[in-house]
């Protein structure tokens, strides 16, 4: 298919708005009488609150509320950004209240107060009064699963989340034809998304008497569904409006400051309340990645033929559901189109301790999946003394291969060409070549890791989208998406797709970038990496209908049929001869003014995903290892990816990037530490937990492997979460193939590395 | 009334004389007193830059900075970068680099690079990292700001 405006390195439709300052996110709305809320966090891991005295608090001058649990609805609620469920059996654990009776984490909020202004509030949650019996706590899942564990949950008295066995063919009887078996333990620690913008709402009750939410919020349509059921509102009572979103990365696909800045409103009698989290308590009170312990256990022939996986990832989740056991499950549905094992179990368990809650993150469980398996297949590889990428490529799925619990099936596959030009880029054969043998006190390693990725939720998950598609009297067009905007560039990809369908230079579709639940279409929002390839199906089929009409009215005038026509840069073309017969204009006035047939013109569409497209990709990074120091530095960086048509260059290079510079933060730096005596977070700020500067982050290479997918829109895949999936394990092999040494724990901070350099003798 | 302040600043130009409560810093004053949005919060302690302004031209955190220091002074938010409807040079690197993804770390950025190019001199590739490496941007990976910022000062 050639296309004009798809493919093309399209500015951002809202690149000046953001330059300019003039993008108005969350916190840049004032309402007149505005009050603030804030909250008052348990200093206890685990702690009953036994009694609140808010008296003083009440009594200081500039206080207007103060609220706890006993002021508020005794409904518990699920947070997670999924789609409702009608199937109750399918449906996000409901563990938590507004403000909680019992804190389950240092953190929790177990007051909130609504003042004049911020130190005023400040001041009054000092003067609140609480009696706290305090109790024995866990942070760590695999003693949580003890028996006698302290108990975070009565529901579940073993603190297990989620516990399941999926297994694919008959990993017992594998086993036993094995020529070798191989086993492997790998840990991720906790980390976090980092956004720059902190999560922010503000709530009032408009004239109507209906509960209106401005939120930094990933997922409008769901936020209004979550509020209603954390308050017990009919949620045709509750607005939500998100304007622009200053990143989110998953933590904004939670529901985590809407229901207490409305609950907040409404114990002032609907009046305005800015709820802003500072960033000290953005690292604990949201959301963070699972921590995850994966133990690997591998059947190998001695040709090198993957007979039998057995993954048993132990998943931290910290103190309540969110997500939950959810992230697992996904994650062990996108791995298993890789490598073609005869069998595989996957046993995951989802564990409740003291400790912030996990939720969505970037690549949802895949990066410490891809952490894990990309790990464990070097080193077999490395034992069994065959070249890791021929390992690999010798047990590659192929095209039509198909996934038996999810039928997935997978129909476009680059990932071998991806492989071979991220091999030609960094120079693979001669660099290892140069690199044999190396002694110095800087050594440098070559290392690769390969991932597959979903595009979208479906099956495990319900995918619908909508779009709108409003023409203007000058043939321009309003387009509306339920999909958000969050910076990863959704509403440029879609307006692209919206102009090339009609035919319309890419300068004429106005893309609205505010979603309000009341006015914008029904759509999920932002996660899992399915704008592009579900939202973007559901603005194909709006803008189809409105090419449609604007071809009616052309039929009608003309006399030549609809399929005689088509819209080309704003005019309409006899197909054949490719002659104007009038311009766009033309007929988008007719439909506004004709006396007798006016309609404007419109496309309205709802999609109803029920297919997935498999995307592929591989890193290749190039470090050099200080044996003195620890530090690992990255030389060269490339990802490859396979995302089929690739609807945007610019904007895809970007995802690569900031992929890739989150992939490195994960491998060497980042940590949310906790102290283990007390539970209490010892680096939630900027400066202790260490993102990524510009100073740490290399040029990142990337390449495009385009195969149009049959099931994507314009035959796009997924993208960007895949960016940041491969990072960490490419970046651990090449420093076992600079250092001899495996880290099966991440982050490789200097430390890590000076101590397991140290303990093996190198230094 | 002790904990007030008269100060008077230019803004983008415009003169400004408000009270200000002696423990206000700069950002909440450009913010929620003259808002002037643009001016970003992300972490109110100095330590990701996104709530830079030039101060007298010379890039300032103005979340640690004390609004009553900026008495007497010429300061500059993102508000007062383009001119006549026209972008300047460097938010036009910005826009066309493909520099900018959600767009809280932009004004920062942008007002950062404006200063550098104010100073007439020429940077090495380290340099331009050392000087705005004080921003944290978490979307980007830096590599497309970094060519923006690169394009102008070489233009
Ligand atoms: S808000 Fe000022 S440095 Fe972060
Ligand atoms: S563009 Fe999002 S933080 Fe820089």
């Amino acid at each position: 298919m050639a296309f004009e405006i798809v493919g093309k390195r399209a500015v951002r439709k809202d690149a000046a708005a953001k330059v300019t300052g003039r993008a108005k996110y969350a916190d840049d709305f004032f309402e007149r009488d505005m009050l603030v809320g804030k909250v008052l966090r348990s200093p206890y891991a685990h702690a009953i609150v036994k009694s609140i005295d808010t008296g003083k608090a009440k009594a200081l001058p500039g206080v207007e509320a103060v609220i706890t649990h006993e002021d508020l609805p005794k409904l518990k609620y699920a947070t997670a950004g999924h789609p409702w469920s009608l199937d109750p059996g399918h449906r996000d654990v409901a563990d938590r209240y507004i403000l909680t009776d019992k804190a389950r984490y240092v953190g929790d909020g177990v007051a909130a107060v609504v003042a004049v202004d911020a130190l005023t509030a400040e001041k009054a949650l000092k003067l609140i009064e609480v009696e706290y019996e305090v109790l024995p706590f866990v942070l760590d899942p695999e003693k949580a699963m003890l028996p006698g564990a302290p108990v975070i949950h009565e529901e579940r008295p073993d603190n297990i989340l989620g516990a399941t066995s999926e297994e694919i063919g008959n990993i017992e009887e594998d086993f036993k034809k094995a020529d070798y078996i191989f086993e492997g333990v790998y840990e991720t620690s906790i980390v976090q998304h980092c956004h720059l913008e902190i999560q922010s709402a503000y709530a009032y009750v408009d004239a109507d008497g209906r509960i209106v939410i401005v939120s930094s919020t990933q997922i409008p349509h769901i936020a209004r569904r979550i509020v209603g059921q954390a308050l017990g509102v009919p949620w045709g009572q509750i607005r939500v409006i998100k304007p622009y979103i200053g990143g989110g990365f998953g933590n904004k696909q939670d529901v985590v400051v809407e229901p207490l800045a409305a609950a907040m409103s409404l114990a002032v009698n609907g009046r305005p309340v800015r709820f802003a989290l500072t960033r000290e308590e953005c690292f604990v009170d949201t959301r963070t990645r699972h921590a995850m312990k994966l133990y690997l256990k591998t059947a190998v022939t001695k040709e090198g033929k993957l007979l039998s996986l057995h993954m048993k990832p132990i998943c931290n989740n910290g103190a309540y559901a969110s997500h939950g056991h959810t992230v697992a499950l996904s994650a062990g549905g996108k791995f298993r189109l890789l490598y073609d094992f005869n069998s595989m179990k996957y046993e995951p368990k989802t564990v409740y301790t003291n400790l912030p809650s996990a939720g969505a993150m970037r690549a949802y469980g895949c990066p410490q999946i891809f952490y894990a398996l990309e790990s464990h297949i070097e080193d077999i590889a490395r034992e069994m003394k065959i070249d890791p990428i021929e390992f690999r490529k010798q047990n590659l799925i192929s095209v039509g291969k198909k996934d038996p619990h999810s039928d997935i099936v997978v129909r476009t596959f680059g990932l071998r060409e991806c492989i071979e030009k991220g091999k030609q880029l960094i120079k693979w054969d001669e660099k290892l070549e140069k690199y044999k043998e190396q002694k110095g006190i800087k050594r440098r390693g070559l290392g690769m890791a390969c991932f597959s990725y979903a595009s979208g939720t479906y099956p495990h998950g319900f995918e619908i989208a909508g779009a709108r598609v409003v023409m203007n009297q000058d043939g321009s067009v309003q387009l509306q998406v339920g999909a958000t905007e969050i910076g990863q560039g959704s509403d440029t990809v879609l307006s692209q797709i919206a102009a090339e369908v009609l035919g319309l230079p890419y300068d004429m579709v106005h893309v609205v970038s505010q979603q309000d639940t009341d006015i914008t279409p029904f759509d999920l929002g932002a996660y899992a990496s399915r704008q592009t390839f579900v939202s973007g199906a559901a603005v194909k089929k709006a803008a189809e209908e409105a090419k449609r009409k604007v071809l009616e009215i052309a039929a009608w005038k003309t006399g030549l049929s609809i399929e005689e026509m088509d819209i080309k840069s704003a005019r309409i073309v006899e197909r054949k001869s490719g002659s104007e017969i009038c311009t766009l204009e033309d007929i988008a006035m007719e439909s506004y003014y004709d006396r007798l047939n006016a309609a404007p013109i419109e496309g309205n569409a709802s999609a109803n995903v029920r297919t997935n497209a498999m995307a592929y990709g591989v890193t290749f990074a190039e470090v050099e290892v200080d044996m003195e120091t620890g530090r690992i530095e990255i030389i060269e960086i490339y990802n490859v990816h396979d995302s089929g048509v690739i609807i945007n260059p610019l904007l895809a290079e970007g995802q690569v990037h900031g992929g890739v510079s989150m992939g490195l933060g994960y491998a060497l730096s980042e940590q949310l530490l906790f102290d283990t005596n007390t539970g209490r977070p010892l680096n939630n700020n900027f400066l202790d937990y260490k993102l990524q500067t510009i100073m740490d982050t290399p040029d990142v290479g990337y390449a495009f492997v385009q195969i149009p997918d049959p099931e994507g829109s314009v035959g796009q895949k997924s993208l960007g979460e895949n960016t940041t999936i491969s990072t960490a394990p490419a970046v651990r092999n090449a420093v076992l193939n600079a250092t001899g040494i495996a880290f099966n724990k991440i982050p490789m901070t200097p430390q890590t590395v000076f101590e397991k350099l140290k303990q093996n003798g190198l230094l | 009334m002790d904990n007030y302040e008269k100060i008077s600043m230019v803004v983008n130009g415009k003169n400004y004389s408000l009270e200000v409560d002696i423990r206000e810093s700069l950002l909440e004053v450009l913010r929620n007193r003259l808002h002037f949005t643009g001016v970003k919060q992300g972490c109110s302690v100095g330590e990701c830059g996104a709530c830079t302004v030039l101060v007298e031209g010379l890039p300032v955190n103005s979340c640690i900075y004390l609004a009553v220091w900026a008495n007497g002074k010429r300061i500059t938010t993102i508000e007062g970068i383009s001119k006549a409807g026209e972008l300047s040079r460097v938010q036009q690197a910005f826009v066309d680099e493909g520099a900018v993804q959600c767009g809280f770390c932009t004004p920062g950025l942008v007002l950062t690079a404006t200063a550098l190019t104010q100073t007439g001199r020429k940077y090495t590739d380290e340099e331009i990292k050392r000087e705005i490496s004080g921003h944290l941007c978490r979307c980007t990976g830096y590599n497309k700001i970094f060519n923006a910022v690169k394009r102008v000062l070489n233009e």
